[in-house]
């Protein structure tokens, strides 16, 4: 069958949308979902076809939002619950961290958490420090939790519905910028028509090539293959790993890339310090220390706080220009 | 504050009319139970083999008075300190003492130092954090009232967790969705160190509950026949339909915090020796006595008996074997992704070399 194509948001909507028909136990909730069908719409009429009983609106409480997704996924449900931005999830970082991630393990395997914690992070919509914050790495510190981060319209639809059949607690993230941003890759793409799952825990080669490979997450993949298309306008010709999930990282696949093109840049929208980049970088140079050729560059934010101006925003994030200067550094 | 018996043992109120003879003596040995229960691992905690214990003495009629409220279909979620509520569920001593040892038998594998978490019993693994289960608690009300169950979910908590965050978004939360849960708080008096006067500036704890439009009362904790009555009242109404409650028991925590705190040094002998007199047991001890349904005799028979099943629960528990080093990789996801699996020739290697 052949292809449609779907904005990130849409793909979202229509893999929440199939796995609540296709299982009665997934329920939706957060601040907003309901009614208004969310901010961005992500939850757009699932009131509609799926009742009050199953998609709610809460109070503001995000951390009963997430601790009653926790109660709900011990009874026997699989909620999805909503944090309207990543930065809130830091008030519900005791549940997410200390629970969620815990208890399969606390109980001795007596009980699992299939539940889902959708958020989003706005860096690249000019939202300032407090609302665009990728705090990924934060919650790399939880083993017991899978962190799921989709840059694509066929990946979001894939990922969201592996996410809420999967029986471990995941934390969904989202990218406000691929929500809205028409020039990006990610923002609308081909989404198969009929059934399909993407696996948790599987990194995919985006774009192969043998000189270099950049390895991103989430809406950095999108700067990652504006960089490669505007690369090899010099000759050079760069493989994009999109990491996809977080956590349990495809290592592997990270590798197996650097195997073959003995140069590493990792992008992604972590501040540097002890960003995601650095788990991927210190792997390599762990495990794949032979493979290099040259030294990993790491492409993150500066460790400061996310300026509000647009103008300085875009200094501040990474995007394919950085990429590209890095890249030339690397292949000489 | 309700209080159906006087600190003599008199009978001032209608109790529930479920509370018959058999109830009421099942009710005594259990709190009897309890106290041996507490003195036992108080004694054998300085052997160094159980980490930590955290001891009920005081708390006995509020912690078996509301256990026994409650029907086999509600759950219920412990903090540290109620293993007498486990015993009033009837979880066998050896299964508390595989637990208390963590040894190859222990039904948590080691993994936690919460007291017990049986899913099968409905007694959800506590967590070590103070009101941190209270969400989670409302959640897993939200799912089985939504799928029509009539289970009815009880949150332990103590006096300082109502200082918390997470309990208010979790009483509001079940306000609003009208979820049958029942916060039971007992105000034991103290916090660690810190006494409910530095928690709030509320008169009372319940008085809370009315801010989140559900009911809020204060019973007398060390009325065990007044904390059955109004937790039963209550538990029964939201099964009902009729959504969450908040019930303050007033009581005293005559020990230590844990093992681990010293209260002599924050807090006066008088005010012990005052609450000693409002003692659960022997004010439960002298209604049933005067009712005939109980004697000194028989008491000190039971605690026998109790000690010896303990003492036999504990020697089984210590000489079963420790559990495997591989038991740290356990449970962490549904699938055990390879990069965990790969420590555990690691540790193996460790262990066989320290251990
Ligand atoms: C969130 C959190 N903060 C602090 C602690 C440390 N702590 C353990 S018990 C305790 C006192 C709790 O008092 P209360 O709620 O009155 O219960 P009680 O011990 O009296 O039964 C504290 C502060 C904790 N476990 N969790
Ligand atoms: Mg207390």
């Amino acid at each position: 069958m052949a292809d449609r194509e779907l904005t990130y948001v849409e793909a979202l909507n229509e893999g929440l949308r199939e796995e609540m028909r296709r299982d009665d136990s997934v329920i939706v909730f957060g601040e907003e979902v309901a009614a208004s069908g969310g901010v961005y719409k992500v939850t757009k009429d699932l009131l509609k076809e799926f009742g009050p009983k199953r998609v709610l609106d809460t109070p503001i409480s995000e951390i009963a939002i997430v601790g009653a997704a926790i109660g709900a996924a011990l009874n026997g449900l699989r909620p999805v619950a909503e944090l309207m931005f990543f930065d809130f999830a830091g008030i519900a970082f005791d549940q997410i961290v200390t629970h969620a991630s815990k208890m399969r393990f606390m109980s001795g395997g007596q009980v699992k958490l299939p539940l889902v914690v959708r958020t989003q992070y706005s860096l690249g919509r000019a939202y300032g420090s407090q609302h665009t914050q990728f705090l990924a790495a934060s919650f790399m510190q939880a083993p017991g939790l899978k962190i799921v981060a989709p840059s694509t319209p066929k990946d979001a639809k894939g990922l969201i519905k592996s996410s809420i059949r999967d029986d471990d607690p995941v934390l969904f993230i989202e990218s406000g910028a691929l929500y809205v941003n028409r020039t990006y890759y990610g923002y609308k793409g081909p989404v198969p028509e009929e059934e399909y799952l993407i696996p948790i825990g599987k990194a995919e080669v985006k774009r192969s090539g043998d000189d270099i490979s950049i390895v991103a997450v989430s809406r950095v993949v999108s700067e990652a293959m504006a960089a490669a298309e505007q690369l090899s306008a010099y000759g050079i010709k760069a493989e994009v790993v999109d990491l996809r999930t977080i956590m349990p990282m495809d290592y592997q696949t990270v590798l197996e890339s650097v195997k073959r093109t003995n140069r590493l840049i990792v992008a992604e929208d972590s501040v540097k310090t002890c960003g995601v980049s650095a788990e991927v970088a210190s792997h390599v140079c762990e495990y794949g220390f032979d493979y290099l050729e040259a030294p990993i560059i790491r492409l993150n934010s500066p460790p400061m706080p996310a300026p509000q101006s647009a103008e300085l925003e875009r200094r501040y994030m990474v995007t394919s220009d950085k990429i590209v200067e890095a890249a030339r550094r690397l292949v000489v | 504050m309700i209080r159906l018996l006087s600190p003599q043992g008199v009978l001032e109120g209608e109790p529930d009319p479920t509370l018959t003879e058999s109830k009421l003596v099942k009710i005594m040995k259990d709190m009897v139970a309890a106290r041996v229960f507490d003195d036992w691992m108080l004694r054998i905690h300085p052997m160094g083999r159980v980490s930590r214990y955290a001891p009920a003495e005081g708390q006995e009629a509020s912690m078996v008075g509301s256990a026994h409220a409650l029907s086999e279909v509600d759950w219920v979620f412990p903090t540290y300190r109620e293993f007498p509520v486990l015993i009033a569920r009837g979880v066998p001593l050896v299964e508390l003492q595989n637990r208390m040892f963590a040894n190859s038998r222990d039904v948590l594998k080691g993994h936690e130092i919460t007291l017990y978490g049986d899913r099968w019993r409905r007694i959800v693994v506590g967590a070590g954090g103070v009101s941190l289960m209270a969400p989670i608690a409302v959640g897993m009300a939200m799912a089985s009232k939504s799928a029509g169950e009539k289970s009815v979910f009880i949150v332990y908590m103590g006096d300082g967790a109502t200082s918390k965050g997470d309990f208010h978004e979790a009483i509001n939360f079940a306000g609003v969705f009208k979820t049958p849960v029942i916060f039971f708080c007992q105000n034991n008096q103290w916090a660690i160190s810190v006494p409910v006067s530095l928690q709030t500036r509320a008169e009372t704890l319940a008085v809370k509950a009315e801010a989140y439009g559900i009911p809020g009362v204060r019973v007398d904790g060390n009325d065990v026949l007044a904390v059955y009555t109004v937790v039963r009242k209550y538990v029964e109404a939201a099964r009902a339909g009729g959504g969450p409650a908040f019930i303050e028991a007033y009581t005293y925590r005559i020990g230590a915090h844990t093992t681990a705190d010293d209260p002599r040094r924050y807090r006066s002998e008088e005010e012990v020796r005052r609450w000693r007199e409002l003692d659960p047991i022997s004010r439960m001890r002298k209604y049933l006595t005067a009712k005939g349904l109980w004697s000194v005799e028989e008491e000190e028979r039971f605690i026998e008996e109790f000690r010896e099943e303990l003492r036999k629960a504990t020697e089984i528990a210590e000489s079963t074997p420790p559990l495997k080093p591989a038991a740290i990789l356990e449970d962490v996801y549904g699938e055990t992704p390879w990069y965990i699996a790969d420590e555990l020739e690691e540790l193996e290697r460790y262990s066989a070399e320290t251990l």
